[in-house]
């Protein structure tokens, strides 16, 4: 078929006018948009800048802005992501397995795959709230590393079951096919043919799934993880704060100089929130060569 | 492995993978059975009505009153404006992408748009207070530092590729053959766009709104920076208030006891908001599914 000729050509100046419109309006506010994103970095980096030293990521908070630094933040965000990696990831690649491979059409397979797009639209802080309820009243965990832990592991549980699905789909029926031809089981088929063949898609949706995890403020404000904390957390049974909480609590004081100090948390949040989405591109990269 | 263990094994592991699975069910009754039972515990010392209908919020004052309308006002009033920032702009930019945009321009602007959602909330919030609000005092007389306003023009920029993107995929999956016909009566590419692609996408559309709503009913971070904590009737963008979710953290950051009304009322609070996100995602979700019917 030939391809459609531009309608444009045909048509009389006037109408012509009204398509150039839509064309530069787009294109205005598509790059309004990236300006803002722009704007935001650059805010941030210029009013960062200037506090961004190793003092600052080894120091404990203080009351001075000059002398205080993120690294019981740093440590705690780094500890409590590790331990929600530990709860959710094989929970939700297991639950997106059976979803994807074993799936029936039965009703309770439907009622699951609702029930977890709707999780996933659930407010963080009402997992906030979850967590406040459930881990730390009633599981007596308190406002420890591992309540805070749990609570972002049922946070990143829906995103991380529908990305891991997706992943699984894109895995070409043949290779199931081929496999079962050659006497395989449905187990050892996903777990030498499809699994491997999912890897680096299942990767990066755990990645994107943390590193939002990473970002989350208010359900661990909701749990009651602390804004001052001057230690490193030692054990899943110590309270801790996180970087988010600590920016939220510097961008909250009137002082213009703990503003400076938000600034420079969050460039080290952009930093490493960078650093992960690029580790993920580079083993997803490697991932392929390999496989390809 | 013989073949009798090995169906045994096979039989464990379905069990196992589907325990996990099935476990999802268990957050959501998590969820609804921590929120009901301290609402109920609530509603036993504050009237439903009086939660509902009243117009003063003062729970943490010594004179308490529990009328939960000026939270509702404020978080109706910040995500109204994130709307009025994200859907037009969010329609356009689909619009432009999907029928007009070279699709070299369209493959570096959909990543970099995917940033925008990806940036932490609690940077967003720095961003308001910070930049957006003084930027805005410099023209809006009369706004002072904590507002609805410049919180709601954040959220509406976190929101926004959540709009276009979603928006974007609604439209492309239109059928060619639609603009073909259209063109073929000589239609121009904004006639067919607007006229033809833009309604055949709309319950697509719709959903992505709907969730777009949804989404700026349950932000947090940058409404607890940046419109203060004051709860207040009110439909004035310049003044400060307080949303259903900037009230939650403003009582999870101070030393509330279990068991007291005080701390009662944040669970309270996320019931309505739990309700009114769901009920939004529920018609967002039958939205989408409308629309898969169509071009199934």
């Amino acid at each position: 078929m030939n391809p459609i000729p531009d309608p444009d050509l045909s048509t009389p100046l006037l109408k012509r006018i009204g398509d150039r419109l839509l064309a530069s309006f787009g294109l205005l506010v598509t790059l309004l948009a990236l300006v803002a994103l722009g704007a935001l970095i650059y805010d941030v980096a210029r009013d960062g800048a200037g506090r961004l030293s190793w003092q600052f990521l080894t120091s404990y908070p203080s009351r001075r802005a000059a002398d205080a630094g993120i690294l019981p933040a740093l440590a705690g965000s780094l500890f409590v992501i590790s331990l929600t990696a530990l709860i959710a990831v094989p929970l939700g690649v297991s639950a997106a397995i059976h979803l994807e491979e074993y799936g029936g059409r039965g009703r309770l397979s439907r009622l699951i795959e609702i029930n977890i797009s709707n999780l996933a639209g659930v407010p963080s802080i009402i997992y906030g709230l979850l967590g406040l309820g459930l881990f730390v009243r009633i599981m007596g965990m308190e406002r420890s590393v591992l309540a805070g832990a749990s609570t972002l592991a049922l946070l990143a549980l829906p995103v991380i079951i529908l990305a891991t699905r997706e992943a699984l789909r894109a895995v070409p029926k043949t290779l199931r096919e081929a496999s079962y031809a050659l006497g395989a089981t449905r187990w050892q088929t996903i777990w030498h043919q499809v699994l491997p063949a999912a890897f680096p898609g299942i990767l990066t949706g755990l990645i994107l799934a943390l590193s939002r995890a990473v970002g989350e403020t208010a359900p661990l404000i909701t749990i009651g993880a602390l804004t001052y904390v001057p230690f490193v957390p030692t054990d899943v049974w110590s309270p801790f704060t996180v970087l988010p909480i600590q920016i939220f609590n510097w961008v909250s004081r009137p002082q213009a100089s703990f503003g400076e100090n938000a600034a420079a948390g969050i460039v080290v949040l952009l930093g490493f929130l960078l650093a992960m989405n690029a580790v993920a591109i580079v083993l997803r990269d490697r991932f392929h060569r390999r496989a390809g | 492995m013989n073949a009798r263990s090995r169906t045994i094994f096979e039989f464990i592991v379905e069990r196992a993978l589907f325990l996990c699975a099935a476990g999802s069910i268990l957050v959501t009754a998590g969820i609804i059975l921590v929120l009901v039972w301290e609402s109920a515990a609530f509603l036993r010392d504050v009237p439903l009505s009086e939660f509902l209908f009243g117009t003063v919020w003062t729970p943490l004052f010594y004179d308490k009153h529990f009328g939960v309308l000026p939270l509702v006002a404020g978080t109706l009033l910040a995500s109204a404006i994130a709307m009025v920032v994200a859907l037009p702009a969010g329609l356009l930019i689909a619009i432009y992408l999907s029928e007009y945009a070279p699709s070299t321009l369209r493959r570096v602007v959909r990543p970099v748009l995917e940033v925008l959602a990806g940036v932490p909330t609690v940077v967003y919030g720095y961003f308001a207070l910070q930049f957006v609000t003084p930027l805005l005092q410099s023209f809006v007389p009369g706004l002072a530092g904590f507002n609805a306003l410049s919180p709601g023009i954040v959220m509406g920029i976190m929101i926004l590729p959540l709009v276009s993107s979603l928006s974007e995929d609604a439209l492309r999956s239109v059928p060619n053959g639609l603009r073909e016909g259209a063109y073929a009566l000589g239609a121009t590419r904004l006639q067919t766009s607007l006229r033809v692609v833009v309604p055949a996408a709309f319950s697509g559309i719709s959903a992505a709104t709907v969730l777009a709503a949804s989404r700026a009913i349950g932000e947090t971070m940058i409404v607890a920076i940046a419109a203060g904590q004051q709860p207040r009737l009110t439909l004035d963008p310049r003044v400060p208030v307080e949303t259903m979710t900037a009230y939650i953290v403003q009582v999870s950051l101070g030393d509330t006891p279990a068991g007291t009304l005080e701390y009662r009322t944040i669970f309270a609070v996320g019931m309505l908001l739990f309700l009114s996100t769901f009920i939004l995602n529920l018609i967002s979700n039958w939205l989408r599914e409308r629309f898969r019917e169509e071009y199934a």
